[in-house]
């Protein structure tokens, strides 16, 4: 398509700034719309499981409750989550370092291997030819078509990872910007790099799973497998995390014109993302067979949980810099007055709220309890786990990137959001499901309930060996279910705003949107030439109180957790 | 903004807000490393690594063989296995069943073999809750002491095919 004898062709962006390729937009729309596909489908499957996990309904049949919980896990978590992260690469590399995308028929080609890869794995899960969950732990078997499928997207997103990189390195090389690279490119850049060792991850475990469905490899040894997946399994989580956290950044420019109170502790925390957050995997390993404690130990806790330290890091860094801005504002009274007149009204602002929240108080403080070598004994499969995958991948990730998307559809898609009222309350109503739904997952599996279970009844199994959870364990199960279909609700407006405002929304003439809430849309196009002149005064006088006081706040929180669930741990048999 | 450059020099001296806060964080989670190494130690419950690599169907034979040794009693057709206080038991998983039910003494240490013979699977003792993974292939040694009487559920919490659901066993403490 592009080829050395067309001209680059560019728009420049009213609401940023910014110059805006052609190509790097047309496959960000491209990626983005996919995602919400994915979105849609990952979500449809969601509602069905969780109403078969409620006992008093239980929907599905066996058959296809296993199957469509596979088919949730590679939507949500894979393709949804992943697509959008291409579309996030494309916006941070080329656009916003206000230059070319080199070789967009890569993009292309990179674009089809994954809808190619997807949708035959889809196609392959619905056949019933993989119900094998999305870990497809072997010796389970699935198609070799299925694997196939995995191999083919992974390829796609490594040619887009480097895309991402190349698109860096003609930046610099033709002068697009000068001195470092903003922090969004930064944290993209984090992204990339973990997206590497994850495709790593997945060559080593899918492309042996294929040969071994073929009947090529004779033996696939199922220790290594589960090893080998963890290596793509929860290092891919990393990747939504780095750019979850670049999508917090970026969110907080959007709605309130923040800039990162400091450059340097941001960058360093994304650093110890880059450094060490993908040996955590290990943390999934906990209570198998083999592996030493001292293995275990070093592994789980990301090197002395210096991870942990640097998502508590942004945790501090973006309220902080949201703080800073509507103080700067006019909004400086007291501890609190900044957070009582925020933009809560505008979409964006709150799904990065909520987003913070969900991932950092739910998903974070459970991720390091259950990550603790011996508290796993109390935690692995349960359906506590869930809970917490829910709250950083669905409450954080995915919050963040349907906020992202209010600002993607004027400033990329060029159309006005449609029903401005529903957008408003969208955010609310996934956020506040999701918070129900995953405190009442971590709750339930503390008592017991296990993951990936169509019965908890054990109705099937014989009478004389049935056995009966007490009755909390029910009541979460319901709570879960209630919170559940508030968020599918919020989740299924998602998908209708988006795509009534992408394919029939009134086309944007002139940004800013006042549309979307009591701050402009984009915080304004006259705060980007000052936000540079006033970084130096700002961090001289950067009062950030009321975030410290919540992080403090949120501090607490986590070493009572903490200390609970070690007493929850010593009231069970000893075991050595 | 951040989706511009920062200004040129922008590696400066952190706020003292921030510090104090990343120094309290680097404490809590320098805390919540060392315990793990202190509770291996100190702590009664702690996964442990004796593992021998088995062949499946050796297992299995093992299993039967003790099972048939110890055998008190039937429940659900599965037999109920008494092994000598403080000596060794078995169990296997394999789909979809927990074999075989198990009637220990409160107090006494046992040494457990766990291993499955087909899948990958979970054991997940009920209501204590306490899990550990089963893999085919490995036998994992666990040296567990039940401190409380009565009747436990054995679950299944790894998915393992779509009869998983099935898979419950028991555990009898006196």
């Amino acid at each position: 398509m592009a080829t050395a004898a067309v001209p680059y062709r560019f728009r420049t962006c009213e609401s940023t700034g910014l110059r805006v390729h052609a190509d790097a937009e047309a496959l960000l729309k491209v990626n983005a719309v996919l995602a919400v596909v994915f979105l849609a489908m990952a979500g449809t499957a969601a509602l069905l499981v969780l109403l078969t996990r409620w006992p008093p309904l239980h929907l599905l049949d066996p058959v296809w409750f296993y199957r469509l919980l596979t088919f949730h896990g590679a939507n949500a978590l894979l393709f949804w989550i992943i697509f959008f992260e291409m579309a996030i690469l494309y916006f941070a590399g080329p656009i916003v370092l206000n230059s070319r995308l080199p070789a967009p028929g890569l993009g292309w080609l990179a674009a089809a291997l994954m809808l190619g890869g997807a949708a035959l794995a889809d196609v392959m899960i619905l056949l019933g030819q993989a119900d094998v969950l999305f870990t497809a732990y072997a010796p389970l078997r699935a198609h070799p078509l299925f694997y196939l499928g995995y191999i083919l997207f992974a390829v796609g997103a490594l040619i887009v990872v480097g895309l991402f990189f190349a698109s860096l390195v003609v930046a610099r090389a033709e002068g697009a910007y000068q001195g470092s690279v903003p922090l969004v490119t930064f944290g993209g850049l984090t992204a990339a790099i973990i997206a590497l060792v994850t495709i790593f991850g997945g060559v080593v475990t899918f492309v042996p799973a294929f040969f071994w469905s073929l009947g090529v490899l004779p033996n696939l040894d199922p220790a290594v497998y589960r090893l080998n997946f963890w290596l793509i399994g929860h290092p891919s989580q990393q990747i939504n995390v780095s750019a979850m956290v670049a999508v917090w950044y970026l969110l907080a420019s959007l709605t309130v014109g923040a800039t990162a109170v400091s450059e340097k502790v941001s960058r360093i925390a994304f650093t110890l993302y880059i450094l060490f957050i993908n040996i955590a995997s290990a943390h999934h390993l906990l209570v198998d067979p083999g592996l030493s404690p001292a293995w275990k130990i070093w592994n789980t806790s990301y090197a002395m949980h210096l991870a942990v330290l640097a998502s508590m890091i942004h945790g501090l860094s973006v309220p902080a810099a949201i703080e800073v801005a509507l103080r700067r504002r006019g909004f400086d009274r007291g501890l609190f007055e900044w957070l009582w007149r925020a933009p809560w009204g505008n979409p964006g602002f709150a799904a990065l709220v909520l987003s913070i929240i969900i991932f950092g108080v739910i998903g974070g403080i459970t991720g390091v309890v259950f990550g603790t070598e011996q508290i796993s004994i109390i935690s692995h499969n349960t359906y506590r786990i869930v809970g917490h995958f829910h709250a950083t991948v669905v409450g954080g990730t995915t919050l963040a990137f349907m906020g992202l998307t209010y600002y993607v559809i004027p400033l990329i898609f060029r159309r006005q959001v449609v029903w401005p009222g529903l957008a408003r309350l969208q955010p609310y109503l996934f956020g506040i499901g999701m918070i129900i739904m995953t405190v009442s997952m971590v709750m339930a599996g503390t008592y017991g309930v296990p993951r990936r279970h169509w019965d908890i009844d054990f109705s099937l199994a014989p009478a004389g060996l049935r056995f009966a959870f007490d009755a909390p364990a029910y009541l979460f199960l319901t709570l879960t279910t209630l919170g559940g279909i508030l968020a599918v609700t919020g989740g299924a407006l998602y998908v209708l705003i988006t795509v009534m405002s992408v394919f029939a929304g009134p086309v944007v003439e002139r940004i800013p949107i006042p549309s979307l809430g009591p701050i402009p849309a984009v915080a304004g196009a006259q705060d980007v030439p000052e936000a540079h002149g006033t970084v130096q005064t700002r961090t001289a006088h950067a009062d950030i109180r009321g975030t410290l006081v919540l992080n403090f706040l949120f501090l607490g929180i986590f070493v009572v957790y903490y200390l609970l669930n070690w007493k929850w741990l010593a009231d069970v048999w000893p075991v050595r | 903004m951040t989706i511009h450059p920062p200004e040129r020099i922008w590696w400066k001296p952190i706020s003292g807000a921030e510090r104090v806060y990343i120094a309290a964080a680097l404490l809590f989670t320098l805390t919540t490393f060392f315990l793990m190494p202190v509770w291996h130690f100190l702590g009664a419950q702690n996964p442990t690594m004796q593992t021998y690599r088995v062949d499946k169907a050796e297992y299995l034979q093992k299993v039967m063989a003790w099972a048939d040794k110890y055998k008190v009693g039937e429940q659900a057709g599965v037999p109920v296995v008494e092994p000598p206080p403080g000596g060794d038991v078995y169990l296997l998983a394999r789909t979809f069943q927990w074999f075989p039910v198990l009637k220990l003494k409160a107090g006494q240490t046992y040494r457990v073999h766990v291993s499955s013979s087909d899948l990958v699977h979970g054991f997940s003792l009920q209501p204590l809750n306490m899990n550990f993974m089963v893999i085919p292939g490995y036998e994992y040694i666990l040296y567990v002491t039940p401190t409380q009487k009565g009747e436990f559920g054995v679950l299944c919490n790894e998915f393992c095919g779509l009869g998983h659901h099935l898979m419950v066993g028991k555990l009898i403490v006196e």
